[in-house]
């Protein structure tokens, strides 16, 4: 059973949530760009949470089957196809063998994840199956996926045959068979154009001019072209030091927002490097990194400073939507 | 039981890590603090942990906040079991909870155990093809090349931390006389097991990447090993020595290493 790439798209990639307990060897994180699109897309195919998601960046790859797959797409809109007809997302979708899904050019957000019931069948590397693009490791061969590329696939899981046996209770002869209900806008991160953003003080924040903390949170930044998985370079009212810093290297994270000498703050995402030199004013929480993943270059960007409680709280309201999309899959199929 | 608390301040990078700082400056004394409060955690690791990451002065531990959330959760609950308390519980968050676990960790009888030191020696062959520019390091520093070999194999150096590439180690102990500025023009490929000195730096490239070291030598063995567990040959705290091999050896380790 096997998944056939027939276009790679821009940038396709197998993630997962990242390599953890590596980083004092220099091995990256990686991972998904968008956890929480690509948890929900696992959770709706019977998956855990952290099963192998494909990736896929501005423009979508094309993929065919050559058995029935339980797939489901979340993240940005690429305009799904599945033998030419539009498919539906956010929910669970039975495909037969031969099928050809396609994913164009995104119309909202950035990234579209695939996942599919049982995962993929990749082998772990340092215990994860997120590429690590630079190292050449992970993943499919430590790559972008390209045309020809075949990748086995596993069998649904069991909560995956469940629905599956739901879902073929539907019509017949169509090009798929899906599910009206789909994961509630309530339960998904606050996915919009030219976001405001919650961070935290970073650890060299009382190093910034007065004035410079004050522009953080009131003057917007554009995403500059050169943003992709390592980083968004921003452009906006720069940012100072209230006096000269001789910073050593120290580590960084999802979300560090760095300020290098240009003044012009940088948001180190999943391939950033394990640590930098450069002085860290804010971090923006972990419960807003998808919002940041699905924002386009050339929007803006406004930050809003808030407490580690508080941010530590919307990470838990995120466990709980998650948990509870988990559970209603379950108390529905079984 | 005494408590002391060695000199640490402690900072949240995020919701999801704590950085604990030692000091601001690179030095030995201050980097033992970092390697003993590391090996504390692999040894004791707190509820919630994930990973620590040493670097120069501090460590970083990165937690999951969820799991403390929820480990809380069942303590207020035992609690109000066990008080009947009528007001609700104090509930403190992950990032409190945390700190609180490794000020207790740190502070503990068994922080002041002395860490065993390891030294990993390293071959290399120097010069030649593997060392395009231990000439110019020998002739901007006033010595023959064989002294620039000399000086940077008798040293022993300390793995502050690894970082910039897998298995990539920042080594203190460099002789300032040996000291060269990178290369104005970078290289666009420095092949892996590259060593080189950056000013007063030197290192040893674990992959091939582009790169503005002057490359003095090159090492057979692997920094990096993906396949292995841990995936690095140095880590945090080692002791590192270099010595002189010759090219024929080179080229016999290259032999066994496939075999």
């Amino acid at each position: 059973m096997h998944l056939n790439v027939l276009h790679p798209g821009l940038l396709t990639t197998i993630q997962d949530r990242g390599r953890i307990g590596m980083q004092q060897y220099g091995v990256i994180v990686s991972g998904a760009m968008d956890h929480f699109a690509h948890a929900a897309a696992n959770l709706l195919v019977g998956n855990d949470k952290d099963q192998p998601t494909i990736e896929m960046t501005l423009i979508g790859a094309t993929l065919s089957f050559d058995a029935p797959v339980l797939l489901s797409i979340c993240g940005a809109d690429m305009s799904p196809e599945i033998d030419g007809i539009p498919v539906p997302m956010w929910r669970p979708v039975w495909v037969r063998a031969g099928s050809v899904l396609r994913l164009g050019r995104a119309k909202q957000g950035c990234r579209s994840y695939i996942a599919l019931s049982g995962g993929v069948a990749l082998p772990l590397v340092m215990n994860s199956y997120a590429t690590y693009l630079r190292a050449g490791i992970g993943g499919y061969e430590g790559r972008a996926l390209q045309q020809g590329d075949r990748i086995g696939l596993r069998e649904v899981t069991s909560l995956g045959a469940a629905i599956v046996q739901q879902l073929q209770k539907g019509a017949a002869g169509s090009a798929y068979y899906t599910e009206k209900w789909f994961v509630s806008l309530e339960a998904m991160p606050n996915y919009r154009r030219n976001p405001v953003l919650r961070v935290v003080e970073g650890p060299e924040y009382p190093c910034f001019m007065e004035k410079s903390r004050a522009q953080l949170c009131t003057t917007p930044y554009r995403i500059d072209p050169h943003s992709d998985r390592m980083g968004y370079t921003l452009t906006g009212e720069a940012l100072h030091l209230a006096a000269s810093l001789e910073m050593l290297s120290d580590s960084v994270t999802f979300g560090t927002i760095q300020v290098p000498p240009s003044g012009q703050p940088v948001i180190l995402m999943a391939d950033r490097q394990t640590t930098g030199g450069y002085p860290r004013i804010a971090q923006v929480i972990t419960a807003d990194l998808p919002v940041l993943a699905q924002t386009p270059i050339g929007d803006r960007l406004t930050f809003q400073l808030v407490s580690i409680e508080e941010a530590q709280q919307l990470l838990l309201n995120e466990h709980r939507d998650l948990e509870y999309l988990s559970l209603s899959i379950r108390m529905k199929y079984t | 039981m005494v408590i002391i608390i060695p000199y640490c301040s402690m900072h949240p990078l995020g919701d999801s890590a704590i950085i604990v700082k030692f000091g601001e400056v690179i030095s030995l004394d201050i980097h033992t603090q970092v390697t003993r409060a590391a090996e504390l955690l692999r040894q004791h690791p707190v509820a919630g942990f994930l990973e620590c990451v040493p670097a120069y002065a501090s460590l970083t531990v990165y937690y999951d906040s969820v799991q403390l959330w929820k480990a809380e959760e069942k303590r207020l609950k035992n609690n109000q079991c066990l008080t009947e308390a009528s007001a609700p519980a104090r509930r403190d968050s992950p990032y409190q909870i945390m700190t609180e676990a490794l000020q207790k960790l740190l502070g503990s009888a068994d922080s002041e155990a002395a860490i065993p030191m390891q030294t990993v020696h390293i071959p290399v062959c120097y010069g030649g093809q593997y060392g395009e520019d231990l000439e110019e390091v020998a002739a901007k520093n006033g010595l023959t090349t064989e002294e620039v070999v000399a000086i940077h194999s008798s040293a022993e150096y300390t793995v502050y931390m690894l970082g910039f590439a897998p298995g990539f180690p920042y080594l203190g102990g460099m002789s300032r006389s040996i000291a060269m500025p990178r290369k104005s023009s970078p290289r666009p490929l420095i092949p892996a097991g590259s060593v080189g000195i950056a000013g007063e730096q030197t290192g040893i490239y674990p992959l091939a990447t582009p790169g503005g070291w002057q490359l003095i030598g090159r090492t057979p063995i692997a920094l990096f090993l993906p396949e292995q567990s841990p995936p690095a040959l140095l880590r945090a705290g080692q002791i590192v020595k270099f010595y002189s091999i010759s090219s024929d050896e080179y080229d016999q380790w290259e032999v066994t290493s496939c075999t």
